[in-house]
C-alpha cells in the first residue's frame, strides 16, 4: 500500500467535516466581512457581547470549582461509587433545551421550588421572579449552566486523576504530608493538563450558549441575559438581516479564537517552567 | 473526613438529580394541583393525564420518530466515516498524524454561536432545509471529532498483533479491519454510538433552524415549542410529561454505560 493510498482511510471524515462544516463557515464568515464596521459600531452588540462575559466568566470559573471537588470525590473508593458516577454525569448527557424547561419551571415566581425551597426553610418572605429582573434572570441562567456543564469538568478531570500514579501519594504520606499538602503538591500539578483542556473546551462553549439562553429567558428581561449567539440568530430569524448575522458570528468567533489562543499560550508557557 | 464522604456523595446526587426529579414529581400531578400556591412537592394524587395529553393532544409521538430516525441515520454516518480514519490515524504511522488529529479536535470546539449562521445560510443556499436526512449528515459532521477522538485512543490500545496475524492470513487491509478489528471493538464502538446517539438526540441549534415544519421536528425542539399564548397559558404539566419521555431513555444509558463514558472519555482527555 503506497504511502498517500493510506490517506484514504480518513477521506469520508475529511469530506464530512470539509463540506458540511468547513465550507460553509468559511463562506459565512468571509460574508460577514462588509457588516464588521456597523456590527462593531451596535450598542446592541456591545450589549451582547459584555453579557455574554459576564455569563461565561462567571459560570465557567464555578464549574471549575465544583468539577473539581466533584472528581476529587468520585475517584475516592466508597460503595457504591458507580451509581455515584452515572448521576454525576447525568446533567451532562440530558438535552440542554428540554432541562431548560425544567429550569424554567423550577424558576417560576409562584409554582417553583426555586422559591418554595427557601420559604420553607425560612430564607425568603416573598416570592422573587427570578427571570423577571435583569440580575436575577442572569443568575439563574448561570445556576443553569453550572448544573448541567459540571458533569463535563468531572469526567475530564475524573480522568486526569485516575492517570495520578497512586504511589506518588503513598511515598508522600511516608514523609509526612497531609491531604492539604499532597493537593497542592501532587494532584493539582498532574491535573493541569486535564484543568486547562477542560477550561478551553468550557469557556470557548459558554462563550457560545445558545440553547438554554434560548429557552430559559429569550435573552430577556429587558435583554439582559441577550448573548451574543442571541444576537447573531435575531439578526436571521427576526429582523431578517442575515448580513448583520454574519458579522457578529465573525466578531464572535475572532473573539473565541484570540481566547483560544491567549489559554493556549500560557498553558504551554507555564508547561516550559 | 470518612464521616463527610456519604454527605458530600448524597449532596452531590440531590443535586445532579434535582431537576429532572421536580419534573417527574410534577409531571403526575393533575392539572388542579399542579398550579396549588405553595407546591406540593410529593404529588397527592397521582395521574398519568399528562402523559396521554402529551401524546393525544400533541405531534409528540411524531417528533419521536424524527429524533429516532436523525440521531439512528447520524450515528451510522459518524462511525462509518469515524471509524476507519480513527483506525488509521492510530496504525498506520502517518506523517501528519498529529496534526490531523488536532485539526479534528479544533472543529470539536466550534460553539452553536459561530455555527448558527453559517450553517444555515449554507443549507438554505443549498435547498436542503426542512429535510431530516440534511440534519442528520450535519449532526454526524458535528459528532465525526468526537468519536475520532475517543475510537483513536482506543485503537491504540488494540493489539497489534492481531492484526499482524490475520494480514499473514492473506486478509486485505479492509478484510483486517472489517473482519478482526470492528468484531473485537464492538464494545468500544458501542460506547462511542450511545454517545453520539445521545448528542444527536439532545442536539437543538441545527434541529431549529433546519426543520421549521412541525411535523419534521425533532424532540428537543418540538418540547421547547410547546408553549402556550401567554405564561399562564403554559402547559406545564404535559412540559413536564414530556422532558421526563426525552430523557429516561437517557438517563437509562447513562446509568447502564456509566463505565464506558467515563472510560472512553478519559482515555481521550487523558492523551489531550
Amino acid at each position: 500500500m503506497g504511502s498517500r493510498s493510506r490517506y484514504l482511510w480518513l477521506l469520508p471524515s475529511a469530506a464530512l467535516l470539509g463540506v458540511i462544516l468547513a465550507l460553509p463557515l468559511l463562506k459565512g464568515l468571509a460574508g460577514g466581512v462588509p457588516g464588521i464596521g456597523d456590527a462593531l459600531r451596535d450598542p446592541a452588540v456591545g450589549r451582547a457581547a459584555w453579557n455574554t462575559c459576564l455569563f461565561a466568566g462567571i459560570s465557567v470559573p464555578l464549574e471549575l470549582g465544583l468539577g473539581l471537588a466533584f472528581a476529587l470525590l468520585l475517584n475516592r473508593d466508597f460503595r457504591g461509587r458507580g451509581l455515584a458516577r452515572a448521576l454525576a454525569i447525568l446533567p451532562w448527557a440530558l438535552p440542554t433545551a428540554v432541562m431548560a424547561l425544567s429550569w424554567r419551571w423550577i424558576f417560576s415566581d409562584s409554582w417553583g421550588i426555586a422559591n418554595d425551597l427557601p420559604r420553607a426553610l425560612g430564607l425568603l418572605e416573598e416570592p422573587v421572579p427570578w427571570l423577571g429582573r435583569p440580575g436575577t434572570a442572569m443568575a439563574a441562567l448561570i445556576a443553569a449552566d453550572v448544573w448541567k456543564t459540571t458533569p463535563f469538568v468531572t469526567l475530564i478531570l475524573l480522568a486526569g486523576l485516575q492517570g495520578v500514579p497512586s504511589d506518588l501519594y503513598e511515598a508522600m504520606s511516608l514523609d509526612g504530608a497531609g491531604p492539604v499538602r499532597r493537593f497542592f503538591w501532587v494532584t493539582l500539578p498532574l491535573l493541569r493538563p486535564s484543568i486547562a483542556l477542560a477550561l478551553v473546551f468550557r469557556l470557548i462553549q459558554a462563550l457560545g450558549i445558545f440553547d438554554l439562553v434560548w429557552v430559559l429567558t429569550g435573552g430577556g428581561p429587558a435583554d439582559a441575559t441577550r448573548t451574543i449567539s442571541l444576537e447573531a440568530y435575531d439578526s436571521v430569524f427576526r429582523h431578517l438581516e442575515p448580513g448583520r448575522g454574519a458579522a457578529v458570528t465573525l466578531l464572535a468567533a475572532a473573539g473565541m479564537f484570540a481566547v483560544a489562543l491567549v489559554l493556549g499560550a500560557l498553558a504551554r508557557g507555564r508547561g516550559d517552567a | 473526613m470518612k464521616r463527610l464522604l456519604p454527605v458530600a456523595v448524597a449532596a452531590m446526587a440531590a443535586f445532579s438529580l434535582g431537576p429532572f426529579l421536580w419534573s417527574a414529581l410534577t409531571s403526575l400531578k393533575p392539572a388542579d394541583e399542579l398550579f396549588r400556591v405553595p407546591p406540593t412537592w410529593i404529588p397527592r394524587s397521582v395521574s398519568l393525564d399528562n402523559y396521554r395529553d402529551v401524546f393525544a393532544q400533541r405531534p409528540f409521538a411524531r417528533y419521536m420518530v424524527n429524533s429516532l430516525f436523525v440521531a439512528g441515520l447520524s450515528t451510522i454516518l459518524t462511525l462509518a466515516a469515524g471509524a476507519p480514519a480513527a483506525w488509521a490515524l492510530a496504525r498506520l504511522r502517518l506523517r501528519w498524524s498529529a496534526a490531523i488529529e488536532k485539526g479534528f479536535l479544533a472543529f470539536a470546539l466550534f460553539p452553536p454561536a459561530v455555527l448558527l449562521v453559517p450553517l444555515f445560510v449554507a443549507a438554505r443556499d443549498a435547498g436542503v432545509l426542512n429535510s431530516r436526512i440534511g440534519v442528520a449528515f450535519v449532526h454526524a459532521a458535528l459528532n465525526l471529532p468526537f468519536a475520532v477522538w475517543s475510537l483513536t485512543s482506543f485503537f491504540r490500545a488494540f493489539p497489534a498483533d492481531l492484526e499482524d496475524a490475520a494480514r499473514v492470513d492473506g486478509f486485505s487491509r479492509a478484510g483486517v479491519l472489517l473482519r478482526v478489528v470492528f468484531p473485537v471493538s464492538a464494545p468500544a464502538l458501542a460506547a462511542t454510538a450511545i454517545l453520539v446517539f445521545i448528542f444527536s438526540w439532545n442536539e437543538f441549534v441545527i434541529a431549529l433552524t433546519f426543520l421549521t415544519r412541525d411535523e419534521l421536528r425533532t424532540v428537543p425542539v418540538g418540547v421547547a415549542m410547546l408553549s402556550g399564548v401567554t405564561a399562564y397559558d403554559i402547559p406545564w404539566g404535559q412540559i413536564s410529561a414530556a422532558v421526563v419521555v426525552t430523557t429516561l431513555p437517557v438517563v437509562a444509558a447513562v446509568l447502564a454505560f456509566q463505565r464506558s463514558i467515563v472510560q472512553g472519555l478519559g482515555a481521550g482527555a487523558v492523551k489531550g
